[in-house]
């Protein structure tokens, strides 16, 4: 699982330089910089970070959703052909939901608590396509039986607050499926659910992708979530993009500090137990005032003497084209630091560690 | 559904109870208010008072005289001090006034405060919302007598243009009731299309950022469907209660400024001058009356309420 | 890029969310600033809302400058009638109440600058005197109604139980029952008995009276936000800690909880104020407020509503000083509110 399923295939989506900033009371946001990828049909994508790092805002600007008076938009998002960023509100409407379609993360809060989920599924169909009422509305019975809903009939005359968080994250997914996009964006589609649930969810997207080619885009913090579906990777941190690949890549040969600490940071049944997950010292820095060169500078216990400009999204790994990373250190060094401590490369902030380890001068 | 109306009821005499207790207690224990002396007339001999509190009942303790007072209005026998007209009579006379009043200016400022709030919650922050935001607090900051008493002169008196006081009912002729009330509707609906405008620009401004809103947005469907069905839909909700209370107000006889202004000859305006003459008994009658409405209107408005958000279950 | 403070942020994407990721930091102490001092800021920038603010300013000035300009500028006070007198207006001599009973309009002489009453009172030097009334009817009532408000919503949250259960049923009696009926049948009442309370007696004719009743009545609407605020405030830890320390539920609602209470406070003064000269008015027209011949903008607005054919001037001259000083008041409220809580729902008072 190394390559994506169709990597010959022209891209459907191609992102390049995308850049969002916000101007808020506190100055400044520059919630995303600079993100560039490519989406193939049938391909599942992981943009993965913690929060605030910017990939919920990538999705919805996908789709023009964070327009608004006070965001700034640089950079392109082409679709098929088409232009997403500047593109005209008609010409977004008719892709919206047709074409690229979007999982929110609160299905509660996400879906129209006074409008019933057949009815609003059926919007979604009569936006795009003419047909008459009873057709729509069989039509999304038929989607609600799809995604695994008992008693898809009844329950399309339901309110979401008749649903269990489940059953609406499978209602949610419904609605994006209605009009047979060729692009899912689902953001964090899982958070909100326990782990079965969950399983159920991701086993339905995988199922969805070899059904229709349609190709996802996932947005999650959750690796776990990543390891079992995905095919490709992006991480990213304070805006930017910090390491990109394929999951094997990423997965198994990390080249980011921080995708270290990210990948120290998971439960490993294949590991001694131990007494505390190690997690990631320090916050992520503010999109407002973010630190000069490397963003992860302050929290990063190795050092380079590029720290201090920001270093390029470049492939570095001998033999791995796809794999780019944002990281001075060189690749052999990284092996070594790696090696010196497998599976415990958690990070560690300069302050915190009273003195700083040896070998990492070495 | 069945136990819900029966509490409301349950509540509803709870209500008038403690209403009229309060109202009655109010104009009994003022000093220099005892009825008898007004009654009688100039300069009344002792016996002629005597007399009067005894026919009158007076003599009694105040909780006999309370009894006996409801008694009388749930009988339809009471009757004022000032004219000895029967109080229930005069309250039906006045009843058709005020409720044309009611609905003509409901209909009015819902339909301006929806038109107003939509406009200016779409162009929030721009200079056409603040515009009609300032024509709002205007709307606010007027006394409706005052207004009224601007619009008789000027367009009344002056320009002839609408007509001075006098009710034409309904049945008789609808244009020409519709043509005298003209008036009293749009003063009394400038303070709520004012108060109402800006209740629903700020509930539409909240539900805008509502994450369904943000996904009836990725459905692809038009920003008015998304304005109509989704936003303002939901905004409405709220708005149903303010106007049930308000309403119920103005039915019962609240729009007491409104209805004197204009001499319209409702509820509120007996109400007033029946106060003025510290006249007991209509005030209590048009106080229980007033709350029984606001008291019907808010049950009414739990239901449609209920019927307007699934959530919502009555009980 | 300049912020447009009024815009939205894109749906989904909240402000606070926003906010929040301007606002994480990690390397530097988080150097926040305090919520007053951000509502200060916020508020500074509203021009319109200062304007506004300034206007009011002024206006209450101009109605504390009432006997100066009485006696320098009118020469006459605000109860002297000068029915039977003449004044010369462009070369001739015309009576200030004509024999019909017409009052003089607006001469922009020093007397009668804005005319004459039908008692033939300078109604320029009424106008400021009655601003005094109204306003301090205002200022007094709104008073009264904030104190009920606190009390009654902090001992209601607070303590809960049978207190509650008491204060928030009367609430619901006074809460949707119209304002004005209320307000005329105390105010007529006690208009014509007075009030005794104990060795206090106050005249039918005293001030006192409209001051309470307009700062009773509209208590429930202070008091009921409050509390649902005092219920969410119970349960943090701050209360929790000085209960845990021994002090007594006294000390908690006045020196824990009050302080919290302040921005909501601060933000509903003005508009309480607003809404209180507005009730006078209503409740002078309907004889149940200020009573004759004390000046008020509620009375002289009566007086002029009843001359309107003869004498228009007399009812749109208080009535417009009336708009003036409530939207005034209103605008800036608006304004406070938006700076103390930019998000925060219009919660009106009828």
């Amino acid at each position: 699982m190394s390559t994506p399923p169709s990597s010959l295939a022209p891209p459907i989506l191609e992102v390049r330089d995308l850049a969002v900033s916000f101007a808020t009371d506190q100055g400044i946001v520059q919630a995303v910089d600079g993100v560039s990828f490519d989406l193939r049909a049938g391909e599942i994508l992981a943009v993965v970070g913690e929060s605030g790092c910017g990939k919920s805002v990538t999705a919805m600007t996908l789709l023009g959703l964070t327009r608004s008076p006070n965001a700034r938009f640089a950079g392109t998002a082409t679709y098929k052909g088409t232009e997403l960023i500047g593109a005209s509100d008609a010409q977004l409407q008719r892709i919206r939901g047709e074409e690229i379609a979007m999982i929110f993360q609160d299905p509660m809060a996400s879906l129209n608590p006074v409008m019933r989920i057949g009815d609003q599924i059926v919007e979604q169909i009569q936006a795009h396509e003419d047909l008459p009422d009873e057709r729509a509305h069989e039509r999304a019975v038929e989607l609600l039986q799809r995604v695994g809903i008992p008693r898809a009939k009844q329950r399309a005359g339901s309110y979401p607050h008749e649903f269990s968080g489940g059953m609406r994250q499978r209602v949610m997914i419904a609605l994006a499926l209605s009009c047979d996009p060729s692009v899912l964006i689902a953001d964090e589609p899982t958070t909100a659910l326990d782990v079965t649930v969950q399983a159920q969810i991701l086993q339905r997207f995988r199922e969805l992708r070899d059904e229709t080619n349609a190709a996802l885009i996932l947005v999650t913090h959750d690796l776990g979530v990543v390891a079992d579906v995905a095919d490709n990777v992006a991480v990213m941190y304070a805006g930017r993009i910090v390491e990109q690949g394929t999951l094997d890549d990423v997965f198994y040969d990390p080249q980011h500090p921080y995708t270290w600490g990210l990948l120290g940071a998971i439960t490993r049944i294949d590991r001694p137990r131990r007494t505390r997950l190690p997690t990631i010292p320090g916050l992520p820095p503010s999109l407002a005032n973010r630190p000069q060169g490397c963003h992860l500078r302050p929290r990063c216990p190795h050092e380079h003497e590029h720290c201090l400009q920001s270093p390029p999204l470049v492939a570095r790994v001998p033999g791995e084209d796809g794999h780019l990373d944002r990281c001075w250190l060189e690749p052999e060094r990284k092996r070594r630091l790696r090696e010196l401590e497998p599976g415990e490369i958690g990070l560690r902030p300069k302050d915190v560690s009273p003195t700083k380890p040896t070998r990492d001068a070495a | 559904m069945a136990r819900f109306v029966a509490r409301r009821l349950l509540a509803m005499v709870a209500v008038l109870f403690a209403i009229s207790v309060i109202t009655f207690t109010i104009f009994n224990v003022i000093p220099n208010g005892d009825p008898a002396y007004r009654l009688a007339g100039k300069s009344p001999t002792p016996d002629t008072i005597r007399q009067i509190r005894h026919t009158w009942g007076f003599d009694k303790p105040v909780p006999v005289q309370y009894l006996k007072t409801m008694e009388k209005i749930f009988g339809g026998s009471l009757v004022s001090y000032s004219q000895n007209l029967n109080v229930d009579d005069q309250i039906v006379q006045g009843i058709p006034r005020t409720l044309s009043l009611a609905i003509g200016a409901g209909v009015i400022w819902m339909f301006f405060a929806i038109a107003l709030g939509l406009f200016t919650a779409v162009r929030a922050g721009r200079s056409a919302d603040r515009l009609m935001t300032a024509l709002a607090m205007v709307g606010v900051s007027m006394p409706v007598f005052w207004i009224g008493a601007l619009m008789t002169y000027y367009l009344g008196f002056k320009a002839g243009l609408f007509p001075n006081g006098g009710y034409v009912p309904i049945t008789k002729n609808p244009i020409q009731w519709a043509y005298h009330l003209i008036m009293p509707w749009t003063a009394l609906s400038i303070l709520f299309i004012g108060v109402y405008s800006r209740v629903l620009r700020g509930n539409l401004l909240d539900t805008m950022s509502e994450d369904y809103v943000r996904t009836a947005r990725a459905k692809g469907i038009s920003e008015r469907r998304i304005l109509l069905r989704h936003v303002l839909r939901n905004s409405l909700i709220p708005i149903v209660t303010l106007f049930g209370l308000d309403f119920g107000a103005v039915v019962g006889g609240g729009a007491i400024l409104t209805e004197k202004v204009f001499d319209l000859q409702g509820v509120g305006q007996y109400a007033a001058e029946s106060i003025a003459q510290l006249d007991v008994p209509p005030v209590l009658a048009v106080t229980m009356f007033g709350a029984f409405f606001i008291v019907l209107l808010n049950t009414v408005v739990d239901i449609v309420y209920a019927a307007l958000d699934p959530r919502i279950r009555l009980s | 890029m300049a912020i447009d403070p009024a815009a939205e942020l894109p749906s989904g994407l909240d402000v606070e969310e926003i906010v929040a990721l301007a606002r994480r930091d990690g390397d530097k102490p988080i150097t926040g600033v305090a919520p007053s001092r951000l509502a200060l800021r916020r508020l500074r920038r509203n021009r319109g809302a200062l304007a506004f603010g300034a206007l009011f300013v002024l206006l209450v000035a101009m109605c504390l400058a009432a006997p100066l300009y009485a006696k320098h500028v009118a020469h006459t006070d605000a109860y002297e009638n000068h029915l039977t007198e003449t004044i010369k207006l462009h070369g001739k001599v015309t009576d200030v109440v004509s024999d019909s009973g017409v009052a003089i309009g607006p001469t922009w002489h020093g007397r009668f600058l804005l005319g004459a009453d039908e008692s033939g009172r300078d109604i320029a030097v009424r106008l400021l005197y009655g601003g005094r009334t109204s306003l301090e009817i205002g200022f007094a009532a709104a008073a009264i109604t904030i104190l009920l408000g606190i009390v009654f919503g902090i001992l209601a949250g607070y303590l809960g139980g049978w207190v509650d259960m008491v204060i928030s049923r009367v609430m619901d009696v006074i809460w949707p029952f119209p304002t004005v009926l209320l307000g005329v049948a105390l105010g007529t009442a006690l208009a014509v008995g007075g009030l005794k309370i104990g060795p206090l007696e106050v005249s039918g004719s005293s001030l006192l009276i409209p001051i309470l009743i307009i700062g009773v009545i509209p208590s429930p609407y202070m008091a009921r936000p409050l509390r649902g605020q005092v219920l969410a405030l119970r349960e943090k830890e701050f209360v929790e800690a000085a209960r845990a320390q021994g002090l007594g539920p006294l000390r908690i609602m006045f020196s824990e909880i009050l302080p919290n209470l302040s921005s909501t406070i601060i933000v509903f003064a003005p508009l309480m104020v607003a809404n209180a000269i507005l009730l006078e008015a209503g409740l002078s027209y309907l004889g149940a407020g200020v009573q004759a011949p004390t000046p008020s903008w509620g009375t002289m607005i009566s007086v002029g509503v009843d001359h309107m054919v003869t004498g228009p001037h007399q009812a749109i001259v208080p009535g417009a000083m009336l708009v003036l000083t409530v939207l005034a008041l209103n605008i800036f409220g608006d304004g406070v509110r938006d700076a103390f809580d930019p998000r925060a729902k219009v919660r009106t008072v009828k």
